[in-house]
Order: C-alpha cells, then sequence, then structure tokens
C-alpha cells in the first residue's frame, strides 16, 4: 500500500468526499459507530475506522456484473444508512459499476481500461454474478467481452477481490443442476488473489457494507472461515441465533404451515428449515433495517449463503434428495429399499441355504450327521472327507 | 450330533477373540445402535404435540446430547481398536483385513462361492474371519471413519474443544454443512444394511458350521478341528504371529523380524 498514496493522489479521501456531500461531522461519527458495531470492533476501534476514513485516500473499486439478477446491488441500495447507499455505493466509492455508473458504451469500458491500467495492484474488484464457461463463455458477454475475459484481466491487476452472493461465491441457480452454461464462481477460477466471498442470496445490505468498510479503511482482509466468508457476518448459524430455537430444543415443530404449531411459532425445521446448517447473520442483523427475516415471518431458511442451496431440495422438506440418484429419491427412499433387499436376500438365502446344504448342515468336515453311526467306534466315514 | 463326534475328529478350542476384541465389538453394537437410533430421531423428530411451553422441555437437545456422547465413546473405541490391530492376536491384526496376498483373495472368491451362491459345498473353515470377512469390516471401517470425521465436522461449530477442531477441514470438501449432513445421514443406512447382513451371516455360519462363531464374540473360543487349524496355518492366511504371552527366549531371527 505504500504506492497507493502517489497513485491516487488526485482522489480525495472519502470523508472529504462525504463532507463536500454534506454529511455532518456528527452523522459521520454515528456512521463510524454503527459500522464499527457491525464489524465487531471494540469502541476504540471506531475512532481507528473514523481516522481511517478521514485520512486514507479511498481505495478505486470497479464492481463487475456478470450472470446475476442485481439482488445484491439492490440489497446495499435498500441499506437502512444513507451513507452507505447514496455516498459509499453510488457516488463515491463506484469508478466502475455497469448498473449505476451514468457512462455507458464505449465510455464506460475507456473507464474500466483507465482505472486497471493506472491503478494496476491498488484496486478493488467487486463482482456480482457467476462467470458462465461452456461454449466459449459466450453465455455473458459485456462490451464484447466475455465474462471469463473481463473477470481474468480485471483480477490481475486488483489487490483483492470481493465475490458478492451466492452466484459469485458458489454459482446459485444458474450453477444449479444440470448448469448448462457451465456457471462458475469466481473463487474457481481466480486463484491467486484474496479473496472475500459474502455469501446470501442476496447478502444482508449492512453486511455487504461492513465487508466494503472493513477493506477500505483497515486495509486489510477481515478474517475469515474456511469457505471464505467473512467471520463478522458468517460466524454462527442462522440457528445459533434463532429466536425459535427453543422451541427446537424443547422438540416442538411445526408440522405444516397452517396447523397451530405454527401459529404458536414453534421450529420450522421439520419443515425444511435449513437454518441450523446456514451461516449467515438473519437472527442478529435481520432484513430490511432489522424488521424482520424469513424465519420471523414463518418461513423456512432456504440455506441462501450456502454453496448448492438450489440442488439440495426441496426446500420445505427436512430430508432431502440424495445427490447423485435423481428427483424424489432420498435417503430414505434408497436405504429402504437396499434394507428391504437385503432382509429379502437374507431370508431367500437362509431357505436356499437349507436346500443346498441339508446334508452338511451343522458338520465338520469328514462328519455325517445325517446317519447314526452303527459303530460308533469306528473310524470316519471316508467317502466324505 | 448323533454320535459323529469320535475319536478321529481331534478338536480344539481355539481362543480367538480376545478380551479387548470382544469389548470393542459389544461397545460398538451399542454405540452404532444408540447414534443410529438417536440420529434417526434428529433427522426425524416425532410429532409430540405437547401442550407444554418451551421452557420446560428439552427433549430433542437430549437426543442430540446423546448422540454426541455415544459419538465420542464410538470413536474412543475405534481408536482403541485400531491400537489393538498393531498388538493383538493375529486374528486381530490388521493386516487381515487387507486382501493382499493371493491365498486372501482366492479365499474370498471362494467365500462368494460357498457361502454365498452356494454353487459348490466344499465349505470354507477358518480360525478367525473368512477373507471376505475381514475385508467387508475394512469396509466398515471406513464407513466408521467418514461417520467420525463428518459428524465431528458437524459437531466443530457447537464445540469449543480441540479435538473437534481437527475435523474442520471436512467440510469444505462437501462445499456446504447441509451437504455434508446428507452424506452423514445416508451412511446410517449404510449401517443399517450392514448391520442386517453381518447378523444373518453370523446366525448362518453358526447353524451351517457350528464353529460356535456366535458364542465366540462373549467368550472368545471357537471350536475347530485340527487339521483345519493346521491348514489355515499352512495357508499363510493368518500367518502373522501374535505377541507371545510369555516372554519368549530371545532368538536372534525373532529380533530381526521385529525390527
Ligand atoms: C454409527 C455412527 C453414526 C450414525 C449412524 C450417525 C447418524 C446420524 C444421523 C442419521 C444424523 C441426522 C442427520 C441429519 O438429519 O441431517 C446425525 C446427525 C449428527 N451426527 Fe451422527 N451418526 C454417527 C456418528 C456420529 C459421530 C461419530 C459424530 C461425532 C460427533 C456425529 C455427529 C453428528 C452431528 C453433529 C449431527 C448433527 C446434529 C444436529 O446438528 O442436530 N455422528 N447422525
Ligand atoms: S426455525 Fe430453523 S433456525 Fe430457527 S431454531 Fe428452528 S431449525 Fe433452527
Ligand atoms: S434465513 Fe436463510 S435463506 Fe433466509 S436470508 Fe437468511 S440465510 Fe438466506
Amino acid at each position: 500500500m505504500n504506492s497507493t498514496r502517489e497513485v491516487t493522489e488526485n482522489i480525495p479521501t472519502v470523508y472529504e468526499q462525504m463532507i463536500a456531500r454534506g454529511v455532518s461531522r456528527r452523522d459521520f461519527m454515528k456512521f463510524c459507530a454503527w459500522m464499527g458495531a457491525y464489524l465487531g470492533v471494540e469502541s476504540s476501534g471506531i475512532a481507528q475506522i473514523a481516522k481511517a476514513i478521514e485520512t486514507k485516500r479511498r481505495i478505486p473499486v470497479v464492481w463487475l456484473h456478470f450472470q446475476e439478477c442485481t439482488c445484491c446491488s439492490e440489497s446495499f441500495l435498500r441499506s437502512s444508512h444513507p451513507i452507505v447507499a447514496d455516498i459509499l455505493l453510488d457516488k463515491i466509492s463506484l469508478d466502475y459499476t455497469e448498473t449505476l455508473q451514468a457512462a455507458a458504451g464505449f465510455q464506460a469500458e475507456e473507464i474500466l481500461q483507465d482505472i486497471i491500467t493506472k491503478h494496476k495492484g491498488e484496486y478493488l474488484m467487486l463482482v456480482e454474478g457467476s462467470v458462465p464457461l461452456a461454449a466459449d463463455g459466450c453465455y455473458c458477454v459485456v462490451g464484447g467481452k466475455s465474462a471469463i475475459d473481463t473477470v481474468k484481466e480485471v483480477a490481475a491487476g486488483a489487490k483483492a477481490i470481493v465475490a458478492w452472493g451466492n452466484c459469485a461465491c458458489s454459482g446459485c441457480v444458474q450453477a444449479a443442476n444440470p448448469n448448462p452454461t457451465r456457471a462458475t464462481p469466481i473463487n474457481a477460477i481466480i486463484k491467486d488473489k484474496p479473496i472475500v466471498n459474502v455469501q446470501g442470496c442476496p447478502p444482508i445490505a449492512e453486511v455487504m457494507a461492513g465487508v466494503l468498510v472493513h477493506l477500505l479503511t483497515f486495509d486489510r482482509l477481515p478474517q475469515m472461515d474456511s469457505l471464505g466468508r467473512p467471520k463478522a457476518f458468517y460466524s454462527r448459524r442462522v440457528h445459533d441465533t434463532c429466536y425459535r430455537r427453543p422451541n427446537y430444543d424443547a422438540g416442538l415443530f411445526v408440522e405444516t404451515f397452517d396447523d397451530e404449531n405454527a401459529k404458536k411459532g414453534y421450529c420450522l425445521y421439520k419443515v425444511g428449515c435449513r437454518g441450523p446448517s446456514t451461516y449467515n447473520s438473519c437472527g442478529t442483523i435481520r432484513w430490511n433495517n432489522g424488521v424482520s427475516y424469513p424465519i420471523q415471518s414463518g418461513h423456512p431458511c432456504i440455506g441462501c449463503s450456502e454453496a448448492k442451496f438450489w440442488d439440495n431440495g426441496p426446500f420445505y422438506q427436512r430430508l432431502t434428495n440424495f445427490p447423485g440418484f435423481g428427483i424424489e429419491a432420498t435417503a430414505d427412499k434408497i436405504g429402504l429399499a437396499v434394507g428391504a433387499a437385503a432382509v429379502g436376500g437374507a431370508l431367500a438365502h437362509a431357505v436356499l441355504t437349507n436346500v443346498r446344504k441339508r446334508d452338511t448342515i451343522g458338520e465338520q468336515p469328514g462328519e455325517d450327521n445325517q446317519k447314526l453311526d452303527p459303530n460308533p467306534t469306528a473310524a470316519e466315514d471316508p467317502k466324505k472327507s | 450330533m448323533n454320535g459323529s463326534i469320535n475319536g478321529s475328529h481331534d478338536y480344539a478350542r481355539v481362543y480367538v477373540w480376545e478380551q479387548p476384541v470382544r469389548w470393542f465389538h459389544w461397545i460398538n453394537a451399542v454405540t452404532v445402535i444408540v447414534l443410529g437410533a438417536t440420529g434417526w430421531l434428529i433427522a426425524n423428530p416425532p410429532a409430540f404435540m405437547s401442550e407444554t411451553e418451551a421452557s420446560f422441555s428439552y427433549w430433542f437437545g437430549d437426543v442430540r446430547f446423546i448422540h454426541f456422547a455415544a459419538a465420542y465413546v464410538f470413536t474412543a473405541n475405534f481408536a482403541f481398536r485400531l491400537y489393538w490391530s498393531l498388538v493383538g492376536n493375529k486374528y486381530s491384526k490388521w493386516r487381515n483385513f487387507f486382501p493382499l496376498r493371493r491365498a486372501q483373495i482366492r479365499q474370498i472368491g471362494d467365500v462368494l462361492k460357498v457361502d454365498i451362491l452356494q454353487s459348490t459345498q466344499k465349505p470354507v473353515h477358518t480360525v478367525g474371519h473368512n477373507s471376505m470377512a475381514y475385508f467387508t469390516y475394512a469396509g466398515t471401517g471406513l464407513l466408521t471413519v467418514f461417520q467420525i470425521a463428518s459428524g465431528f465436522a458437524l459437531y466443530a461449530p457447537m464445540s469449543e474443544s480441540w479435538f473437534p477442531a481437527l475435523f474442520t477441514w471436512v467440510m469444505p470438501l462437501f462445499g456446504s454443512e447441509f451437504s455434508l449432513r446428507i452424506f452423514h445421514y445416508a451412511v446410517m443406512w449404510a449401517f443399517t444394511v450392514f448391520t442386517i447382513i453381518h447378523v444373518y451371516l453370523v446366525f448362518y455360519h453358526d447353524y451351517v458350521e457350528g464353529h460356535g462363531v456366535l458364542s465366540s464374540m462373549v467368550g472368545g473360543w471357537k471350536f475347530l478341528e485340527k487339521k483345519t487349524i493346521a491348514a489355515e496355518e499352512a495357508s499363510g492366511i493368518s500367518p502373522y504371529p501374535s505377541k507371545p504371552t510369555t516372554p519368549a527366549p530371545v532368538a536372534p531371527t525373532q529380533v530381526a523380524k521385529i525390527n
């Protein structure tokens, strides 16, 4: 980062831009405290965030869009905090983003080239969407360039990569079986750059903002789990912070969506809740300015921040189809079939044994249990051994 | 036995399964049943339309606790058996489980012909398990390793302890915890199917061969013709010497072998 300063000399700090846009010092400090709380830093860390935003020249940011529905951008825009939506995303931090930039056509592509050449090694690359590899990448072409070429080109000079949402982290619905376009997540393409996977479909706005603020202010990667997700937001399962959890432990379950138990707010485990295997902050940060989250509205978690969640269906079933055995083949069906075959086989085998081995059952070699031995002192029957 | 046991059939009582092996077997049997049953309940909790409030009940939490507690016993027991396969008698040695020698592979073919297809009548008599059985137990050993690795990988996020943390690398191989759980669940069925076939075949062998296989896992002894025992020694199926129980005179060749 020592060279950032010279290269980005002409770029003001985030703080300067905020003030220029009429944010008061007080609102700025509130923003820092808010972000600090989400990032899980101690109160002394808030000063650090404020100082960083005040003094650090901001890092150039490129936001690429590929196979996606733009729900990640939408989620971010709906952040409850004006600084996030308006300033951080829209006006200040993004140098290139297909969805929101004013520039279009050649002008836009020029900006992109400009950033990746002038700020080589310094810019952040944010990716929304997966990259199709089938048919030479023709399923996603922007400005005449296939997604795969763009990803490789832009990633080459990026300082770090943020993969937004399930598409960029693990392919989401377009990568669901049979994945006709070979939709591929970023971490399967780029191996030599640090990648932060901000999972979810979409990720929670505050989580996205938190990760960006972390990268922009601390200038280093957040702590990540084994799947590359920032621990501050993905270290606990939805289940661990779910307010319905006492019902789970007590074995009180909703059986169908319209039963008495559903009205009582019992646990949604048996109607397919993926909370027990889904790492996300829905139970704590919640959605739409902390108003609610799916489980609070009576809908089970579908595991949207986990790889292959579309393939691990049906959503409303606790036990799902077993991979590789086609639709409607749960492990139970397969297991029962094989178990029944084992019992049937054993029975048939027992019958067969009594027929085929009738003469020798319970004998050692040389014995003949069928005949009464007429002469107990006689030696063995030579025919049998 | 209609007087068929006569002087010409020299029987020997062979001490096959040492006490530690037998303890392993029954602890394993009990923990597999407990893990299977509690695992089944975790996957398919029954509908108790109870009127109690959540704060008065914890049965599902208890079921899971029993699963995790049994899991530790299951794991420690298996680890002990691995150790015993190094130091136990020749019937419990690890090498029996891998059919690498021609005699073992031939015996697997014979067992399939004699006992499963029953296309030939010449029985396969062995002192320990037959090679087919040993090989099958290598398979259940693999299932056991998988259940332990996947189970502790699933358990790690709920635990502060170092042991489950050893298995955190497993989950990324499957992409998500949910995918891993499907396999952990399916292996429960694999254990169920194994148990059905295993119990049947033990009864089958005891019934057909009369060596006392069924009780051998209780008392440790089997009853075999001396000729059978001698034939097995000669066949090279179980040639690995057991640890001498009384200190044997240290012959130079033996020292060389041990090293
Ligand atoms: C014979 C061995 C075992 C069998 C048959 C077995 C069976 C099962 C089954 C059927 C489930 C339910 C899976 C689901 O519905 O998603 C389960 C869950 C689980 N098992 Fe096992 N298991 C075995 C060994 C172990 C071991 C050694 C561990 C190690 C700690 C373990 C830990 C777990 C955990 C953590 C869960 C998830 C429970 C939850 O989150 O509620 N299991 N097991
Ligand atoms: S509703 Fe889902 S996340 Fe909440 S306790 Fe039940 S299973 Fe866990
Ligand atoms: S509750 Fe589950 S499915 Fe819903 S948003 Fe959160 S992680 Fe995604």
